[in-house]
């Protein structure tokens, strides 16, 4: 049951408008949608999840669960219990980037008691235990317990923002850590289960919009230039997923043996920014030197949204990328960037049905998406 | 084809290279041995059975890793982390220091320690002092591991690479504190 402070509260709050990384602002925000910074913590004298039998994590839910509510993170804190939320609300947490889809999904424990004490477990227990916290107002924190690691700490903020991500994501890792103790040592830092994230535990990641480099064909060369300043490229909802609307994930890909502030440094002072100019530079080639096809790309993606019939999320993506890269050079004036942005969120499955109050399969969310972008964009 | 040697069938054929012309002989099994050329004995299905197939089919293969290297707080192997990538639990990283130690170190760019902020509880909050050291270490832990990479670029003719590590070396040296 989800909890705030104590008292039940919506899983899905203020949905339309509570998400801070959609307001479209921030710096840079004509190429940086969000940033995200991201901590792995586990606490000492506990095997790691996926080693862990129910009652084991059952044990760190509830420790985890009443520090981060009593901590003073946030103004308010939701809590969910994601092994009692249906398939729709945890989609919903998934499309808001609260979420991974591995955590929505969640895996059964291997056998039900404890791998340190070793006996019957406590009648009852379910099958997979695991919970979210969600900071509000502004759903810029979210707390994954019991993912890969026992926490999984995420600060996101719109446009290019790590320094503010970093800076308040520090003061939660110490609140959390003043009730808690974490797995630690001397030589290799924070201990994780997969030693990929050992160190620091820190990720840190920028969500650009690229359209300029995917028209002009320059967008694989970009990708590859990063990857050889050891960052890792995902799509918009992260591993394993696809770079939805020319959205692309750049992360730093190694923890160990830098600190939090120059791997900050790095990323917002040194690669991010290179990759932004080269984007800027892309869309002025295109302003300058193919403004027809330009233009025809932009208000082709707008004459589809204001009047197709039915749309996959895949396609509306594509055309809102467009239309995103329309609004930011002026060539759309009536539509706001934020708008767009949200568009990109209410048109995905769980989100529209949300919005729609009721359950749809494929074909009629193809309908209902045409028609809520037609309502919307409609000048 | 008859062995070069005798009037046995050859079965190996030998391929050398002498002042830049290509010499090939032709052998039998037992005058290939004979002229120290290693032919591997055919493994009969008998000692391949009794030896590979049964134990595992029975559950009685040999361990992998030698008895005492399992993780003495939650049983966990070397073994199957190799097989899953995920270790079983904060113990682990001190029962397989040594095996882990080089993996570790190849997946962060040839780091070896931890550099940054610790846990306030057990005395995380740095000094001035302590930070002033931490950043020297710090620099000169980076200035290693760039070197290192430097070199592995060149060896690997990864010229681009190699050009923004230095770049990187010469931005780190002017930044020099000292």
């Amino acid at each position: 049951m989800p909890h705030s402070a104590g008292q039940p509260h919506d899983p899905s709050p203020a949905f339309e408008n509570g998400t801070e990384w959609l307001r479209g602002d921030g710096p840079a925000s004509d190429v940086v949608m969000s940033s995200r910074v991201r901590l792995a913590r586990n606490l000492a004298g506990l095997p790691f999840v996926h080693r862990a039998g129910a009652a084991d994590r059952v044990h760190v839910l509830d420790l985890v669960r009443a520090q981060v509510l009593k901590a003073g993170l946030c103004e308010k804190i939701m809590w969910a219990n994601l092994h009692e939320l249906g398939s729709a609300e945890r989609s919903l947490l998934v499309e808001r980037h609260l979420i991974s889809k591995q955590h929505a999904k969640g895996k059964p424990a291997s056998h039900p008691g404890s791998v340190l004490a070793p006996g019957p477990a406590p009648a009852g227990i379910p099958d997979d235990p695991r919970g979210v916290a969600v900071g509000l107002p502004g759903e810029r924190l979210s707390i994954m317990v019991n993912e890969e690691d026992h926490l999984r700490i995420q600060v996101i903020r719109s446009g290019l923002a790590l320094d503010e991500g970093w800076a308040e994501i520090d003061q939660i890792d110490d609140k959390i850590e003043a009730g808690l103790d974490y797995a630690f040592s001397q030589r290799f830092g924070y201990l994780t289960a997969c030693p990929t994230n050992v160190g620091t535990g820190l990720r840190m990641s920028v969500m650009l919009h690229l359209p300029g480099l995917k028209l002009t064909g320059d967008i694989e060369k970009a990708k590859r230039a990063a990857q050889d300043m050891n960052l890792a490229v995902r799509g918009f909802y992260g591993e394993g997923s696809d770079a939805a609307g020319d959205f692309y994930q750049f992360s730093n890909q190694t923890t160990l043996g830098k600190s939090e502030k120059v791997i900050l440094q790095d990323l917002q002072q040194e690669i991010v920014p290179q990759i932004i100019e080269y984007e800027r530079v892309a869309r002025r080639t295109l302003q300058s030197k193919r403004a027809t096809a330009l233009e025809d790309q932009v208000y082709r993606a707008y004459g589809t949204l204001t009047h197709a019939r039915l749309l996959t999320t895949e396609e509306a993506m594509q055309m809102l990328s467009h239309v995103r890269l329309g609004v930011v050079l002026g060539l759309i004036k009536h539509v706001e960037q934020r708008l767009v942005n949200q568009l990109m969120l209410l048109i995905q499955p769980a989100h529209l049905q949300r919005v729609l109050s009721r359950e749809m399969d494929q074909e009629q969310r193809r309908v209902a998406r045409a028609s809520l972008l037609r309502a919307k964009l409609a000048g | 084809m008859k062995c070069d040697h005798c009037d046995n069938e050859a079965t190996v054929r030998e391929v050398t290279m002498k002042n830049g012309a290509r010499i090939e002989r032709h052998l039998c099994e037992q005058c290939a041995q004979q002229h120290g050329i290693g032919v591997q004995p055919q493994v009969s299905i008998d000692e391949l059975i009794g030896k590979y197939v049964l134990p595992h089919v029975l559950g009685q293969a040999a361990p992998q890793t030698p008895k005492g290297n399992s993780c003495p707080t939650c049983r966990m192997g070397y073994a199957e982390f190799k097989q899953g990538g995920l270790l079983g639990c904060p113990d682990c990283y001190k029962t397989f220091e040594n095996q882990l130690a080089p993996l570790i170190e190849r997946a962060h760019e040839g780091a070896t320690h931890h550099i940054g902020k610790g846990p306030r509880r057990r005395g995380g909050g740095p000094s001035p002092q302590a930070s002033l050291t931490a950043q020297l270490q710090e620099r000169a832990a980076r200035l290693r591991a760039i070197r290192k990479q430097l070199d592995e670029a060149v060896k690997a003719e990864q010229y681009e690479k190699a050009a923004r590590l230095r770049d990187e070396l010469r931005k780190l040296d002017e930044a020099n504190p000292a």
